[in-house]
């Protein structure tokens, strides 16, 4: 299984592909993925240059750990196969569908990745995939995209087009994307799949982008699409664990551990009884501090 | 690669270079760059080699560098070159593969 | 011959100049000397009027000729009209070969490039010059030598006699009958004139220029009747939208703030910082960010600046109205809210020049500083820091108080983004020198931070502090890593300017730019 597979994806920050100046050292905003974009932030006729410019930033760029996703254009287009063979050329992490609406489309750029896989020598199943949903049948189908390839990582809503689809706009309450937010999330968790939400495109409004970030983290998502470094704090900041909660973790996990190894049944922890369905869930959270960087404990 | 046509590639923004390349006799080179003092030499010697890589060999080609690190100015060339050469996106499009990590490099 | 920062100071610039090459920025203590004095015309009949009809009136009654020194003030930044206007009518005279002396120059100057080139202006001492100006010294069109000086070092050079100052022109936002002069009020306040008083103690003769000449006796003066010659009333002495900016929005660059956030998180680990410590810092993004984040900071931990010193912006004059600063120590105002802060805040106090950075009085207040945030255009591996000339040699900047609150203050801190497009600000060896590593201590970048190993105490004093540390050769190693290793930009063989350290040695000099050449 490719280790990266449920990496830490906190942060996803969009960046266009063709923009020197963007895509020489975004590492330095410490973003968790980079989303270098092939599609809507390039200009129909610059999607040549766009290819040349992710290429040499994908081979020559110390990106210093931060992942490397390439946006590839919709499979309703015909740049999109040229796309992929750069991406594979050029050895990114990850590979963002657009418009995903069933898992035929996920098999689709899977295929067409494995010729390019084949073509430049590159290990199969060493670069991932995740999908956009961005259509009412994409959210529909969320849990047959999901489930179909073990290559796939996750899904994330794309707001915008999909508010389209549905004859509404982004309204800044949120309700026009309620129910898409809860279909995927469920069908990703059922999928066992990482989850992603939709930009948050005002920029002035930084209050309400903290209240949207913390509404997913409510409601489960692993992370937020960024346009703009400045989104980036805030969202680590929410989707990080506390020190309260990794000091609770920490006390769960070794309080079970201790106890399992004693042969004892009975769970205390800050003289509270507790149940071993907690267990799995403080594992996360030390996992979690640890990719965050922030754990300093032994576990 | 042979240069029929005029093809530009880039822009004039900070860390962007803006190459135009026409046909020419032999490799001519015109660099003009805000960081010309201090990279002058590298960006040539870039320029020549991917012109070199891409078998571009009658070749005018203008630089206009505004600062672009190497894998800019390496970009923006192969663009141009492949633009001039009848690469469009419509030819690509249409199934003509581009060599990756074969003479672009 | 080289100098204590490694430079090549030629010998016939010595010889021409007279001057001795840097040997350190602390050499020249004790060392004990007399001061110069200005020649004085006595106004003793009470009947003689210093009311003068124009500015070309007034030259000829000072006496304007060829060779002499006449000097400025910068208070009125890039919306300074008087240069220009005093310039042009001098050109019109036909006098040659003048000598300005400046405390800054800047675009707004730009005008007076044509009077480089036909030999009115020979010489031009500055704290720096930007534009056209810049241009004209670089490319060889001044005929005599430019002097960069910081502002303390500008004060020197006056009080000890190195510079003789013929004709001071001084600028001044109010003015009454006799001379009185004060920088608030009136239609181009600037704040403060701090720049301006040694020019007015030692200048043969005085000119006050004005656009509003108030009632008799205008107090308190910046400076006083006693040393001024005449009053000129003009229409404008200066465009107010340029002198001073309205209060500038907080950054929302990330990388200033993450660089600005590393800044106060060094500054509230160093020993220094505690109840009555002493700051300075400018106006640049990052900087305005840092006094914001420093400010929260001190407020959770009742911590309170006792001085905040030298060029002032909106930032710091709102931490002194919270009452987290107790007095601020001005000398020069960047925008509206340090204009009214210097006339209407009684802990707010304007001081001059030298009090601010002279080396050679018997203590400035640069001495007194704890911490000065500084920026820096280039920071070679010695800590040294270059402050005047572009990395493309072009003369682009000035010295103003880098060097001089770099000497006095404990701790010294230089935020730089390590690349500026392709161009690397940590580097083997600066362009040119203007400020001596031994004085600076730690330079903060986006991808990373290095303390001067002179400093272990600091060093000591970090180890457990949560910031990314390394040495200044991994900064320039990340540098050319990316950027590539630049070639040393290739000069001329004509020095066209000096780089005067603040103690009147030479750091360094500049010579001609040279159009680019390719070897084969």
């Amino acid at each position: 299984m490719n280790p990266n597979l449920n990496r830490l994806r906190r942060s996803m920050m969009f960046l266009n592909a063709q923009k020197p100046s963007l895509i020489k050292d975004p590492y330095i905003y410490k973003p968790d993925s980079i989303m270098l974009d092939l599609e809507d932030a390039v200009a129909e006729n610059q999607k040549d240059a766009a290819r040349y410019s992710l290429y040499h930033a994908l081979k020559e760029i110390d990106y210093r750990g931060v992942e490397r996703v390439v946006r590839i254009n919709g499979l309703e287009t015909a740049h999109w196969k040229e796309d992929v063979r750069v991406c594979v050329a050029g050895r990114c992490d990850a590979i963002r569908i657009s418009k995903t609406e069933s898992a035929a489309d996920v098999l689709a750029v899977q295929a067409e990745m494995e010729k390019a896989e084949e073509e430049f020598g590159v290990e199969k199943g060493s670069i991932l995939l995740m999908a956009a949903l961005e259509s009412t049948k994409g959210i529909l189908n969320a849990y047959e995209i999901c489930t179909a390839s073990p290559l796939l990582f996750g899904c994330a809503l794309s707001g915008g087009d999909y508010t389209k689809d549905l004859q509404t706009k982004i309204t800044g309450t949120g309700v026009e994307l309620a129910g898409a937010r809860q279909t995927m999330i469920i069908a990703a968790r059922a999928a066992g799949k990482q989850c992603f939400d939709t930009v948050f495109t005002n920029l002035d409004d930084m209050e309400g982008f903290r209240k949207e970030v913390e509404m997913i983290k409510m409601m489960g998502y692993d992370g937020k699409s960024i346009v703009n470094p400045r989104q980036i704090a805030i969202t680590h900041e929410i989707f990080t664990p506390s020190e309260k909660e990794i000091i609770f973790a920490e006390k769960v996990v070794k309080e079970v551990d201790d106890k399992k190894a004693k042969g004892i049944g009975v769970f205390t922890v800050d003289g509270k009884m507790i149940d071993i369905a907690f267990y799995p869930g403080a594992k996360r959270t030390i996992e979690m501090a640890k990719a965050a960087g922030v754990y300093e404990g032994d576990l | 690669m042979e240069v029929k046509g005029t093809a530009m590639a880039g822009t004039l923004e900070s860390s962007d270079a803006q190459v135009t390349v026409e046909p020419g006799t032999g490799i001519e080179l015109s660099i003009e760059s805000s960081v010309i003092n201090q990279y002058g030499k590298a960006i040539r010697k870039t320029v020549l080699e991917t012109l070199e890589r891409l078998d571009a060999k009658n070749v005018k080609a203008t630089i206009v560098d505004k600062g672009a690190l190497d894998c800019t100015l390496k970009a923006r060339v192969e663009c141009a070159v492949y633009r001039a050469s009848g690469y469009s996106e419509d030819v690509i499009c249409a199934g003509e593969k581009l060599p990756w990590g074969g003479v672009i490099q | 011959m080289i100098n204590s920062v490694g430079r090549d100071i030629p010998e016939e610039v010595l010889k021409a100049t007279g001057m001795k090459p840097f040997a350190g920025a602390y050499a020249r203590h004790n060392e004990e000397y007399t001061k110069a004095a200005p020649t004085v015309r006595a106004v003793i009949d009470p009947k003689e009027s210093k009311m003068v009809e124009s500015i070309a009136e007034v030259l000829k009654k000072c006496g304007i000729k060829d060779g002499m020194t006449i000097s400025f003030h910068h208070h009125f930044r890039e919306g300074d009209y008087v240069v220009n206007m005093v310039m042009e009518e001098i050109h019109k005279m036909g006098i040659k070969d003048l000598t300005i002396c400046a405390s800054s120059l800047g675009k707004a100057h730009n005008p007076i490039v044509p009077m480089i080139e036909d030999g009115t202006i020979t010489g031009i001492q500055s704290s720096g010059v930007r534009g056209k100006i810049g241009e004209a010294i670089s490319t060889g069109k001044l005929q005599g030598l430019a002097i960069m000086r910081s502002h303390g070092g500008r004060v020197r050079a006056i009080e000890s006699g190195d510079v003789h100052i013929d004709i001071a022109f001084i600028g001044a936002p109010t003015c009454d009958c006799y001379g009185n002069m004060r920088a608030v009020g009136g239609k181009s306040d600037c704040g403060v004139l701090s720049y301006a008083y040694a020019d007015a103690q030692y200048a043969d003769k005085v000119v006050a220029i004005t656009d509003t000449l108030v009632p008799y006796p205008n107090l308190p003066a910046s400076i006083s009747q006693v040393n001024v010659d005449y009053v000129v009333v003009v229409d404008e002495i200066g465009n107010p939208a340029k002198i001073a900016t309205g209060a500038a929005k907080p950054t929302t660059d990330v990388r200033k703030i993450m660089m600005a956030d590393y800044c106060t998180q060094f500054v509230i680990n160093t020993p220094y910082f505690k109840d009555g410590f002493s700051y300075q810092t400018g106006v640049g993004g990052a900087s305005i960010a840092s006094t914001i984040s420093l400010g929260k900071i001190m407020k959770e931990r009742g911590i309170k600046m006792g001085l905040g010193l030298g060029g002032i912006a909106g930032p710091m004059c709102n931490l002194l109205k919270e009452g987290l600063i107790e007095k601020l120590v001005d000398t020069q105002d960047f925008d509206m809210t340090a204009i009214e802060s210097v006339r209407d805040n009684p802990n707010h106090f304007e001081i001059t020049a030298s009090e601010y950075a002279n080396p050679m009085n018997k203590g400035a207040y640069v001495n007194q500083l704890d911490f000065v945030i500084l920026a820096s255009l280039e920071v070679d591996v010695n800590f040294n820091c270059n402050v005047v000339v572009g990395s493309d040699g072009m003369i682009t900047g000035a010295q103003g108080g880098h060097p001089d609150t770099a000497a006095g203050a404990k701790c010294t801190i230089v935020i730089a983004p390590l690349l500026q497009g392709r161009i690397p600000a940590i580097c083997d060896e600066c362009t040119a020198i203007t400020t001596p590593g031994e004085t600076v201590d730690v330079v903060i970048t986006d991808y990373g931070i290095a303390i001067n190993p002179r400093r272990q105490d600091l060093i000591e004093c970090m180890k457990d502090v949560k910031l990314p540390f390394c040495t200044i050769e991994e900064l320039r190693d990340k540098a050319y890593a990316i950027v590539g290793k630049p070639e040393p930009v290739k000069f001329g063989d004509r020095v066209v300017g000096v780089i005067e350290s603040r103690d009147g040695t030479i750091i360094d000099v500049v010579r001609e730019i040279k159009d680019y050449e390719w070897d084969d």
